[in-house]
């Protein structure tokens, strides 16, 4: 009896020092977060104010706003979200449901998985090459193609992993009626994984609405409002790297605000998104 | 003949009228890649009412019913030698269309797999990959596959909403309603009823009584008195072969082999 009843005191033990472990590792995670969005929130809010919406950026000591930045970021980020959606669903659903164990899909897995860590400044340098360099010309198109880049590998592994999840039996009951693959995955599958689909989209969209480096190499700047994807492009980013660094107090601030608003922007349509998917499901 | 009349032991197919068979399985070999899972499986399966296949786990059972509507052709190692007769064609030649011989022979599978989307449209599902129906067509369609699989009073007001929201017994039957919408001649039930409680198994099996007038009827199940309650015909399966088949009631009372005997008995398996 006294030997059983030292051996629960010590599991007890054992579980009180793994717990209080992962509390205290998660505190430090929180603690971390808390500051950052901390000093994001006190020293963005001070910047932000209307003009942040309607003007452009300006040049040290005079008045000015985010707005040139704030559309290019709005283009080139919803362009490479359309491409890299497109590639990454499409590819994903070729992964999980059609390649299999096949060399192929084995092969384009694993580069998928080197894309998916590879440094982004790699990426800007990869597509200045091809999109920047040949055509004489940075471009809004060339930064959007480099965050498409960074996104859909992303979005490829989630989409093969939500679709893998999927019961094998539900495969087969719609393959029992005679439906043929491709209505099977429309219709089945990639309705029974929306949530999972759209939470890939969203990790691929935070993973690319802060990004620098690629959109240097890319897009450049711009300092001036441009609709005009072919050209240089403002970005938030851009703008936020390049007024930070400048020893300018007023162009720190609106830097500052660039990083809240982008922070903001990512938390609003992980909020809308997740309003989406939940109303989804339940009808 | 007569199923009842004394048969050879070692034969597996018993004598039912030759002019009532609907799908005739003839010296079937079934392969997972080089492991044989079914050896020579001669088995008929008469129209218009149940046949049970029964046996301990890993005989066959399932393996059988998935050739039948060849459900094993979606995995490349899996293959089916030998002959299944359906309306005088050999299914398993190739050049068959599959879709059109899975509209004929419809599958429910031992989970209930409603598909993500409105009761409704769970049902029209698979009538709409065949026939173009107007809306009123439809509706009437999908009330009379929920009548037949005796759910409709249970979901008459709530059709449009998620088949993922019904009970565990309700997804079944709406699996069922879906099947038979596509107006199958045959259903394959693969243990429909072994994810399910026994109020919602009655209540499955009622479905499949009410059903068995007009269709070919297989059931793979793990409940004997299930084999008993529900069919007309049993097979017993063993290591991949027929052991023995007959009229349930004959086999139920008068095993044929001790091996059938024992498992009926509950001695093994």
């Amino acid at each position: 009896m006294t030997v059983s009843q030292t051996r629960v005191i010590q599991r007890k033990i054992t579980n009180l020092v793994f717990v209080g472990f992962c509390f205290a590792v998660t505190a430090i995670a929180l603690t971390a977060l808390a500051l950052i969005l901390y000093s994001l929130v006190s020293q963005g809010l001070g910047g932000l104010n209307l003009d942040i919406f309607t003007k452009d950026t300006p040049a040290a000591g005079s008045p000015g706003g985010l707005l040139n930045a704030i559309i290019g970021s709005i283009l080139m980020s919803g362009l490479g979200m359309v491409i890299a959606v497109t590639i990454g669903i499409l590819a994903g659903t070729w992964l999980a449901e059609y390649a299999g164990m096949s060399r192929y899909g084995v092969v384009i897995r694993f580069l998928n998985d080197v894309l998916l860590s590879a440094p982004s400044i790699l990426v800007g340098l990869f597509v200045y090459e091809i999109l920047v360099h040949p055509f004489k010309s940075f471009s809004g198109i060339a930064g959007a193609v480099a965050l498409a880049l960074l996104a859909a590998p992303v979005i490829t592994r989630t989409t093969e992993d939500v679709l893998k999840l999927q019961p094998i039996a539900l495969r087969e009951s719609g393959f029992a009626l005679g439906t043929p693959v491709w209505t099977v995955i429309r219709t089945i599958l990639w309705r029974g994984s929306t949530s999972g689909l759209l939470t890939g989209a969203l990790l691929a969209f935070a993973r690319i609405s802060g990004e620098t480096a690629p959109l240097l190499f890319t897009a450049l700047n711009n300092q001036f409002r441009s609709f005009d994807m072919t050209s240089p492009m403002a970005s938030l980013p851009a703008v936020i790297y390049q007024d930070a660094l400048t020893p300018y107090p007023d162009l720190n601030k609106l830097a500052w605000a660039g990083a809240l608003l982008i922070a903001a922007s990512v938390l609003m349509i992980t909020i809308i998104a997740r309003i989406l998917s939940t109303e989804q499901k339940r009808s | 003949m007569n199923a009842l009349a004394p048969a050879p032991a070692d034969t597996s197919v018993a004598a039912i009228d030759k002019s009532t068979v609907k799908l005739d399985v003839q010296n079937l070999d079934f392969f997972y890649g080089r492991n044989q899972a079914l050896k020579g499986v001669s088995i008929p399966f008469a129209a218009n009412s149940v046949t049970s296949l029964i046996g301990p786990s890993g005989c066959g059972k399932s393996t059988l019913l998935r050739a039948l509507n060849r459900m094993y052709a979606l995995y490349p190692g899996q293959k089916a030698t030998g002959k299944i007769i359906f309306d005088g064609e050999d299914i398993l030649k190739p050049g068959v269309d599959l879709a059109m011989l899975r509209a004929k022979i419809g599958m429910v599978f031992q989970k209930p797999t409603p598909f993500p989307m409105s009761i409704h449209d769970n049902v029209a599902f698979g009538v709409r990959l065949y026939e173009t129906l107007g809306k009123a067509d439809m509706a009437g369609r999908v009330e009379e596959s929920l009548r037949r699989a005796a759910l409709w009073d249970e979901v008459k007001d709530k059709l449009h909403t998620s088949g993922l929201g019904l009970s565990g017994g309700q997804q079944q039957r709406l699996c069922v309603a879906r099947c038979i919408a596509v107006k199958p001649e045959i259903l394959l039930l693969d243990e429909p009823t072994s994810a399910l409680d026994p109020i919602s198994s009655a209540k499955l099996e009622e479905t499949v009584t009410q059903l068995k007038a007009d269709y070919t009827i297989v059931i793979v199940t793990h409940n004997l008195g299930q084999a008993a309650r529900l069919s007309k015909f049993t097979g017993f399966m063993y290591l991949g072969e027929l052991v023995e088949f007959g009229e349930t009631e004959g086999m139920f009372t008068h095993p044929l082999t001790t091996r059938a005997s024992d498992y009926i008995t509950g001695r093994f398996g």
